[in-house]
């Protein structure tokens, strides 16, 4: 039975965290993601669960405990954001490389300087070359569903590998909407009991973790790393049917909205691709072919499956809420341009960057895309390849 | 050596003390010489050794182990020697 409630982002994510239940939980708060935890924090206090929750001084530690559970065969979860997550980062590598499944929403927020604690991806898309998979999400629902999912992908035995899930900071982690919770037994069935791959606390079978690698073979350490991550598209797409028998909700590699027969698209990430959608159905009315493309496993980018999904159009805009300073694009941009470069038929492709900083993606700036994305069409000419929309001259 | 298809995930190394096979003999610079006349069988080499070079039987010291002894020092530093005169004291490895 689900069971629909009115909450927000963060809240429809502690109560999927307090559905799975896991085994030590170390968090550190952050603006947007302290909502999240406080939240789990409470179940914990309330004994609704019996999560260890191992309250540390900073990220760095938060994720370094994270790692230390996992290795000794827990269920390990935990969420940061922004400098949060800036903070973490060299324990990132070390998550993944050790091939631990954690699981960490990243409550996407701007990096500093200038702080500020408002939505953009600058965070998790620093962090995406990690070597942890990135699910992201347009709405609090999404959040809940991508999390619940999350687990059943990171702790695939093909796979072992951490996951981000990422959603836009206040935007959906403090806004309330409406979602579906699906019954507690019915997740707990979902994701099952825990099963650890060479667990450290199995004494009987001892073991080590980290040793050094130099030369003679860290490129084959490597190597077999870049493997696993072919295999996550299968699994992603596996867990998103079995979620689609208990949830009724869909999930693929990414959302094509009105793709199929369109001639013009948008490529967005997360809350402001609900945005786009909306301003898509109004051009629709009005016979515009328009469509769009929402990634949802942003790491590892499925380029094959995208690719495919573009080409046929005539103008692409993708919109990055992060930019690449030093001359390049944003990171969004350069994914989909790598997708469509080795075909022959292929769409002229534009890069804006919009939202920085919590700024409000309106209407208006899909309709400005969608503008000059009918002019490229018509015409095959790009007046500026990237700028920023929404922004004071 | 190792292809990449043979490696385990995470690196996680699955065969307890498999350090033994790496032998760090070669690395030594200097090398540490027992001088039994002087040893008080205090056992303080044993303690300090970071790669269980120094071998002890029956609570007794015996020689080096000069497969794993790196050659640090740390051993004839921590020694007490016997009035004054030390029983490690650190050698230039001769090649």
């Amino acid at each position: 039975m689900t069971k629909v409630v009115a909450v927000t982002g963060n809240e429809a994510v502690a109560n999927a965290f307090r559905q799975v239940e896991p085994d030590v939980c170390a968090a550190y708060p952050i603006t947007p993601q302290t909502e999240l935890m406080q939240r789990f924090a409470s179940f914990v206090s309330d004994g609704k669960v019996k999560t260890e929750l191992v309250l540390v001084e900073s990220e760095h530690s938060a994720l370094s405990a994270c790692v230390g559970a996992a290795a000794a065969g827990g269920r390990v979860a935990t969420a940061t954001a922004s400098q949060g997550l800036a903070l973490a980062w060299e324990i990132l590598f070390i998550a993944s490389g050790f091939r631990l499944p954690i699981v960490m929403p990243v409550v996407n927020r701007a990096l500093s300087a200038p702080i500020n604690i408002h939505c953009d991806h600058s965070d998790a898309m620093g962090a995406r070359d990690s070597g942890w998979i990135q699910l992201w999400s347009e709405n609090a629902q999404e959040a809940y569903d991508n999390t619940i999912q999350a687990f059943r992908i990171a702790e695939h035995m093909d796979i072992r590998l951490p996951v981000m899930i990422c959603y836009d900071g206040f935007i959906i982690s403090h806004s309330i909407e409406r979602i579906e919770y699906l019954d507690d037994e019915l997740v707990k069935k979902f994701v099952g009991e825990y099963k650890p791959l060479y667990p450290l606390l199995d004494v009987d079978k001892p073991k080590s973790y980290g040793p050094l690698i130099l030369t003679d073979l860290y490129m084959e350490v490597r190597r077999s790393q870049a493997e696993v991550y072919k295999k996550v598209p299968k699994v992603v797409l596996e867990v998103a049917k079995e979620f689609k028998k208990i949830s009724g909700r869909s999930y693929g590699l990414f959302e094509a909205y009105r793709l199929d027969d369109a001639e013009i698209g948008v490529v967005i990430l997360n809350s402001a691709a609900g945005t786009t959608k909306d301003v898509i159905d109004e051009y629709r009315a009005q016979g515009v072919k328009v469509g769009l493309l929402k990634p949802r496993l942003f790491r590892p980018f499925p380029y094959e499956e995208v690719g495919e999904a573009l080409k046929h159009l005539k103008a692409v805009c993708v919109l990055d809420r992060a930019d690449g300073f030093g001359g390049s694009f944003g990171p969004l941009y350069l994914d989909i341009a790598a997708s469509l470069c080795n075909f022959k038929e292929k769409p002229i492709l534009i890069n804006r960057i919009y939202g920085l900083g919590g700024r409000d993606y309106m209407p208006e700036h899909a309709q400005q895309v969608i503008e000059e994305l009918q002019k490229i069409a018509k015409t095959g000419k790009v007046k500026i390849l990237k700028e920023y929309i929404g922004v004071r001259e | 050596m190792m292809g990449w298809k043979d490696i385990p995930p995470g690196m996680v190394i699955l065969e307890p003390g498999s350090a033994l096979k790496i032998k760090t003999g070669s690395w030594r610079a200097f090398r540490p010489r027992w001088i039994e006349e002087n040893c008080i069988q205090c056992l303080l080499c044993w303690l300090y050794c970071p790669d269980n070079a120094v071998k002890v039987k029956d609570g007794k010291r015996q020689d080096f182990d000069f497969d794993y002894c790196k050659g640090c020092g740390l051993c004839a530093l921590e020694c007490p020697g016997k009035k004054g005169n030390k029983a490690i004291v650190m050698e230039e490895e001769v090649k």
